[in-house]
């Protein structure tokens, strides 16, 4: 306790909507999450930002609040981050600066819309035909593949994705992967390796930029190397 | 115009409503909050429970659910779960869901609470989101076809209602507020009464709004005095964190200090179960200790968190900054699961035709207390089974009357609903907290305030001690009185609760 800090936040009412700057005083203590201390700012009656002016509660997304979700990720002093292993402490400087993931579009405030993650695993057709064929010697890798929160973090620093653009990322190729090996071959494993070509393998540049930031440490670099064996190389 | 099933809620209840419904060529609009990603399936540690073992049996899993459940669970209902159970694990395989295995194609059991037997089918430490990947997988499959919709960031908004039952529903959009109105079936897998309560170890998008809006148009509930305290969760900021029972299934243990040194109050006292005996006998023993408990895991050898306990290692090293590696867990009970919610019959159908219940946010299968593993369990049978009702009732006619939506709660209503609740439904309950409790919330506005009555009517009314209900003043389990159902409805002037015969075993 009697850790204080400020959050400065980038807020927006709608789509379309000019943003602005407004600063909040947190007194939530340094074992407090960024999503703790929003959470403790919106339940103020009545919310007063930190010159006593009134505010509209701070739109933003959060579920989970143990990093399981992916749903509270934003920028956090400039970086991708989740909200909920986001710890102030770690920004002895005391002012935390908060703004919404820059590459989708926003909503309102901190939320942004990233329909278009779903939208692209549609599009790379990444399910099975048939039973899922379970081979040990891959389960680790594979387990990983699958625990990608969807979250966004890897996007946000990519030089190539754009919500705008059909590249998917790295996620993509992350969660690629398992489906990609459990798949038994045939005609739909070669549709899902001809879309990861389009949708993955072709608009990546190779600037490792997704490698390091992913909030659950998931081998990212691993994952896109075994995902571009299967679905390039024929493994 | 073909038949349409719509589900409200897209965790692992609504997928597989969604799911069976679109396996059989009928469309089904999946909506949510959120997408599936973020519901709070994903959080599922400790894994799913099916009678595998060679030593086991689903007759021996019906009599441990019913038995934790202390008699309250419909046995025709739970009867078809159990048996189904070994054919679900199967499908969950084929979907491509990593467990662990041991040899080629058979996964790996561990022990959970309340069960002698290893049961458990467990991917690490991360069963629930294991699960909902593939199952959101074989979702997306049907979405490209076109047989599934999702309405992602809408919320439900109010039942359509005709002559003869529920006729479809509204939802509206997040932020613009922009309303659609749907016909068709409706089956509701929105999860548990979290929000009742806020700072549970569940999501915070499982607020309870969607239970509390059906309650206020007449829907009853059963069973919603019981809540389960989980007796392994710890303070962190802003909710409680689930020490998961997988920790002690590989072997942790509950103590206290005694003149500085560990006792093993669990062990001591239930030499048979120890400390994998039923949530509700470990919470109420907690509660009646009085003291500080910790969970020591450090005899654990490091193979155990590396590949069977990782996220349960991880969570602890983020957000309790405690290695369990090196020192015990502090605990506390926490609440964790609600047995009860809106009252279905053995094949998910509500009192309103047309209008089904899946998932935590029924009341079916846990009876007065919950066996770790079976809600997962029960999430995909009832929605398979929610979906299979609604496809053989078929759609009412179009024409009913769409309901006015709630208005949402503000955040000072909020939090006194919360604080009043935590109030009245502690582990132990009494008359006059109960009577208490409802008499503060009368003074709020909106249906969760109302919800909240419904619950502590049931509690007050429920005068004995059973599974996760502990009344003070009425310390005995009375099962002539008792030995039923609690069923609350609402006629838009008065909360009432009456107890219902509990079907016999076919
Ligand atoms: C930390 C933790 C660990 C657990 N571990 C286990 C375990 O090991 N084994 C086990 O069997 N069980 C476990 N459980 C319990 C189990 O996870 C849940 O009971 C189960 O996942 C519930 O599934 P569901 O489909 O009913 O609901 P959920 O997965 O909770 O989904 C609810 C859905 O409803 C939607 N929704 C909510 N409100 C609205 C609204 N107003 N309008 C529209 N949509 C709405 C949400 O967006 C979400 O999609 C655990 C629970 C927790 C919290
Ligand atoms: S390697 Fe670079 S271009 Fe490729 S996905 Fe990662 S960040 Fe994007
Ligand atoms: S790979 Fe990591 S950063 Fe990218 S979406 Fe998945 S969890 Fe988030
Ligand atoms: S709230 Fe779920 S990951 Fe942060």
């Amino acid at each position: 306790m009697g850790f204080r800090c400020s959050l400065k936040i980038k807020r927006q009412e709608k789509p379309g909507a000019a943003p602005y700057w407004q600063t909040f005083s947190s007194e939530a203590g340094g074992e407090a999450t960024v999503a703790a201390a929003l959470r403790e700012i919106n339940d103020r009656t009545p919310l007063t930002d930190l010159d006593g002016g009134r505010a509209m509660p701070i739109s933003w997304e959060c579920a989970c609040l143990q990093r399981k979700c992916g749903a509270c990720a934003m920028r956090v002093n400039g970086a991708p981050r989740l909200a909920c292993s986001a710890f102030l402490s770690e920004f002895p400087g005391g002012e935390i600066v908060l703004e919404p993931l820059g590459k989708f579009p926003v909503i309102s405030d901190l939320t942004v819309d990233r329909s278009v993650i779903f939208e692209r695993m549609k599009q790379a057709r990444l399910w099975l035909e048939e039973k899922a064929y379970l081979s040990g010697r891959r389960h680790e890798v594979s387990y990983q593949s699958a625990r990608c929160l969807m979250c966004g973090c890897c996007l946000e620093v990519c030089p190539n994705f754009g919500a705008a653009e059909d590249f998917g990322g790295a996620l993509l190729s992350v969660n690629a992967y398992r489906t990609l090996e459990q798949s038994s071959g045939g005609g739909h494993k070669k549709e899902m390796s001809e879309a990861y070509r389009k949708l993955y393998f072709s608009g990546c540049g190779g600037s490792l930029a997704c490698h390091q930031i992913c909030p659950l440490e998931l081998p990212v670099e691993e994952l896109l190397l075994r995902s571009n064996a299967v679905a390039v190389w024929g493994r | 115009m073909s038949a349409r099933a719509i589900v409200v809620g897209s965790g692992l209840a609504g997928l597989f409503a969604a799911l069976e419904a679109a396996e059989q060529g009928v469309p089904a609009a999946l909506i949510s909050v959120r997408p599936s990603e973020r519901a709070q399936s994903v959080m599922a540690e400790g894994g799913i429970n099916a009678a595998l073992g060679e030593d086991d049996s689903t007759e021996n899993h019906y009599n441990d659910t019913m038995a934790a459940g202390r008699f309250l669970a419909d046995p025709n209902a739970v009867c078809k779960l159990t048996a189904a159970a070994p054919g679900i694990v199967r499908r969950l395989l084929d979907l491509g869901v990593l467990f662990n295995m041991r040899g080629h194609d058979e996964p790996e059991l561990r022990y959970f609470g309340g069960q002698k037997i290893k049961r458990t089918v467990f991917a690490q430490s991360g069963s629930g989101k294991q699960i909902m990947s593939a199952v959101i997988q074989e979702a997306r499959k049907y979405e490209a076809r076109g047989l599934i919709t999702r309405y992602d960031r809408h919320a439900f908004a109010g039942l359509a209602v005709g002559d003869n039952g529920c006729t479809g529903c509204s939802i509206r959009k997040a932020y613009s507020g922009e309303m659609t109105y749907l016909h068709g079936s409706v089956i509701i897998a929105a999860g548990g009464m979290h929000g009742l309560f806020g700072g549970t170890t569940g999501s915070l998008d499982n607020s309870g709004a969607v239970t509390a809006a059906l309650f206020r148009t007449g829907v009853p509930l059963a069973n919603g005095e019981f809540i389960q305290y989980h007796p392994t969760t710890a303070a962190m900021p802003g909710k409680r964190l689930l020490i998961s029972e997988a920790a002690r299934g590989e072997g942790g243990r509950l103590f206290v200090l005694r003149d500085g040194k560990p006792y093993y109050f669990m062990e001591d006292r239930y030499p048979e179960l120890g400390n994998l005996s039923p949530r509700d006998v470990i919470s109420r023993e907690m509660w009646s200790l009085g003291e500080q408990v910790y969970l020591d895991l450090t005899g654990l050898p490091d193979e155990v968190f590396r590949a069977r306990l990782s996220d349960t290692l991880d969570d602890c090293l983020t957000h309790l900054r405690i290695d369990p590696r090196q020192n015990p867990i502090p605990v506390a009970p926490g609440v964790h699961y609600f047995m009860g919610g809106i009252f279905v019959d053995e094949n998910h159908r509500t009192a309103f035709p047309g209008l089904y219940a899946a998932g935590e946010c029924c009341c079916q299968y846990h009876g007065a207390n919950r066996l770790g593993g079976n809600s997962l369990l029960g999430a995909i049978f009832g929605g398979i089974a929610a979906a299979h009702s609604a496809l053989a009732d078929g759609p009412q006619a179009i024409g009913g009357e769409y309901l006015p939506p709630d208005t949402e709660q503000s955040a000072e209503d909020r939090i006194a609903t919360q604080t009043i609740v935590r109030d009245a439904l502690g582990i132990a309950r009494d008359r006059a907290e109960l009577e208490n409790g409802i008499a503060t919330l009368e003074g709020l506005p909106g249906s969760m305030p109302l919800l909240a009555r419904a619950i502590m009517t049931g509690a007050l009314e429920r005068r004995e001690s059973r599974g996760a209900h502990l009344r003070t003043d009425y310390l005995e389990q009375n099962d002539t009185g008792f030995r039923k159902t609690t069923v609350v409805s609402y006629d838009g002037g008065t909360i009432s609760a009456r107890f219902e015969n509990i079907p016999e075993r076919r």
